[in-house]
């Protein structure tokens, strides 16, 4: 290792796929097409228990959101909360790299994925995390 | 056919501070309340059914140890918000099996102190990133994607019914808690009797936008209990105790069916839905037979998505129901004239049992003040995240 590397990375979560085309990903039910983030014993909609995985459009609008303003302690706040439409797979994303107010956020406005180092461990691997911005 | 099932006694405490009282004496008062407005002991229960979340586990038996022990079967139950409906229908439906003709719902919860309902995880990170829990997730995700807390989940569900309708924004949903806590000063039992203004709403501290404090529930202490007999049974009683007993027309308890966005966000409104469907078709009643509705305003915004979600209105027409003035206490479909979560409070596992008291106090006549003149049929909803449903259809006795 030189010390000319690029500090190793992790994805916040396991569902989110980094690399040169960020993109987040869901355990798909090859029986009915149910898309799960978390990884499921059998199908919460049809019982069958084949799954494949398949990429999630980075591109969306938000069809529900809150701002948080009080929140358990660590938590910095205020943050926005969303609900968004990912070309018809529901996503659960904080909006970012916007003013965090109503008049910034809007219900079905256009977002897209984006992601950004959250921190680096005590060996320098930095977490990176995602949101969305407006488009 | 199974046996009708009717209220014989009914009580809730005061919600709000009980300092000198530990949570067994809390559910004990509930208790020996109910069996004394159903002029009834201990020793003619066959069945105890007991919810309480936060307490030590075994209430049931806890509460026996101060009203008496008898051997009797005590089923412990556990549904979030709806533990209180949950244990309501425990004891029906050992009612309608035949198991019994007469058992005792408790509901309890302390909770004074406990700040907002919020929930959520402050555990902190780890010195390596080492991926954790069913979403590999390397550090807490509360607040980085998206947030735990109720006030926050709640907002998004009222937001997202805004979306789908419109007409839904931050005054509206202020004004909704305007008319709860504008119900509760004639309800003595409430946490909080106090009016306020809308401008006094829109202006408290903003707790999740656009759920400002005063538009999430009040925690506080309470317990309800429930004495409930067989038709039979009643039929063998006084007939003040005939004239007094209410009608389970029906109980209905469900879960969320898989809908594509609940991994995300709990989807409340399929299962609502779903039990106001069931309980109508049981009661033979239709929603415009209802005098009143206590419905589950955890949050301002929840109140909303369920004027629709139990059929109150058309589909879509959630805003236009509220601006028409028909949930207030002189509208001509009240609902929650106890002031609702938002000002009554919400001791989890007792608000099952005390928005049944609510009707029942009604249906009797009995509600002083807040009387709804001539109340006939009535609806108590429940919902807890997770998901359960609770809906109880109840009815004025004719006998
Ligand atoms: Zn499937």
């Amino acid at each position: 290792m030189t010390e000319t590397a690029a500090p190793a990375q992790v994805p916040l979560v396991d569902y989110l796929v980094l690399g040169a085309d960020p993109h987040l990903i869901a355990n798909e039910c090859t029986s009915c097409g149910a898309r799960f983030f978390d990884r499921r014993n059998a199908c919460a909609a049809c019982f069958k228990s084949e799954f494949k995985s398949v990429a999630i459009a980075t591109a969306g609008s938000v069809r529900a959101y809150t701002i948080v303003a009080f929140a358990a302690p660590g938590v910095p706040v205020p943050f926005a909360a969303a609900t968004i439409d990912c070309g018809g797979t529901s996503v659960r994303a904080n909006i970012v790299n916007t003013p965090i107010d109503p008049q910034h956020i809007t219900l079905g406005m256009s977002v897209q994925l984006t992601t950004f180092p959250i921190g680096a461990d005590e060996n320098g691997t930095e977490a990176i995390g995602f949101g969305f911005e407006p488009a | 056919m199974a046996e009708n099932v009717w209220i014989l006694g009914i009580t809730m405490t005061k919600f709000g501070k009980h300092a000198d009282k530990d949570l067994v004496d809390l559910a004990s008062l509930a208790a020996m309340g109910a069996l004394s407005d159903a002029g009834v002991t201990m020793g003619e229960m066959g069945i105890m059914a007991a919810g309480n979340l936060l307490g030590s586990p075994g209430i049931g038996q806890a509460i026996q140890k101060q009203v008496g022990q008898t051997g009797i079967p005590v089923y412990n139950v556990s549904n979030a918000c709806a533990t209180g409906a949950t244990a309501l229908r425990t004891v029906v439906m050992a009612i309608k099996a035949g198991e019994c003709d007469m058992g005792i719902a408790v509901g309890v919860e302390k909770l004074s102190g406990a700040g907002l309902l919020a929930g959520g995880s402050s555990k902190g990170d780890g010195k390596v990133w080492e991926p954790k829990g069913r979403y590999g997730a390397v550090a807490p995700t509360d607040g980085r994607v998206g947030t735990d807390t109720m006030p926050g989940t709640f907002a998004q569900i009222g937001m997202e019914y805004g979306h789908k309708y419109g007409g839904a924004d931050f005054e509206l949903f202020a004004r909704i808690s305007e008319k709860n806590h504008g119900h509760s000063v004639l309800n003595p039992l409430a946490a909080y009797s106090k009016r306020f203004t809308l401008e006094e709403i829109m202006g408290d501290m903003m707790i999740a936008y656009p759920n400002t404090r005063p538009m999430c529930s009040a925690n506080c202490d309470g317990a309800a209990a429930a004495v409930l007999v067989s038709e039979s049974k009643l039929r063998t009683l006084s007939l003040e105790q005939q004239r007094r007993a209410v009608k389970v027309a029906a109980s209905v308890l469900t879960t969320d069916p898989f809908e594509e966005a609940c991994q995300i966000l709990p989807d409340v409104n399929t299962l609502t839905r779903n039990a106001a469907k069931q309980a109508y078709e049981a009661a033979g009643v239709g929603p415009e037979d209802l005098d009143l509705v206590e419905l589950h305003d955890c949050f301002a915004t929840a109140e909303l998505v369920h004027y629709d979600n139990l059929m109150l209105c058309e589909v879509g027409g959630a805003v236009d129901f509220f601006n028409s003035g028909a949930p207030f206490r002189d509208g001509k479909m009240p609902v929650n004239v106890s002031g609702g979560l938002q000002s009554k409070g919400h001791p989890i596992s007792a608000t099952g049992i005390a928005n049944v008291w609510e009707v029942c106090h009604h249906l009797r006549g009995e509600a002083g003040d807040r009387q709804i003149e001539g109340a006939k049929v009535g609806l108590a909803h429940v919902i807890g995240l997770g998901s359960a449903c609770g809906v109880h259809v109840l009815e004025k006795s004719s006998l």
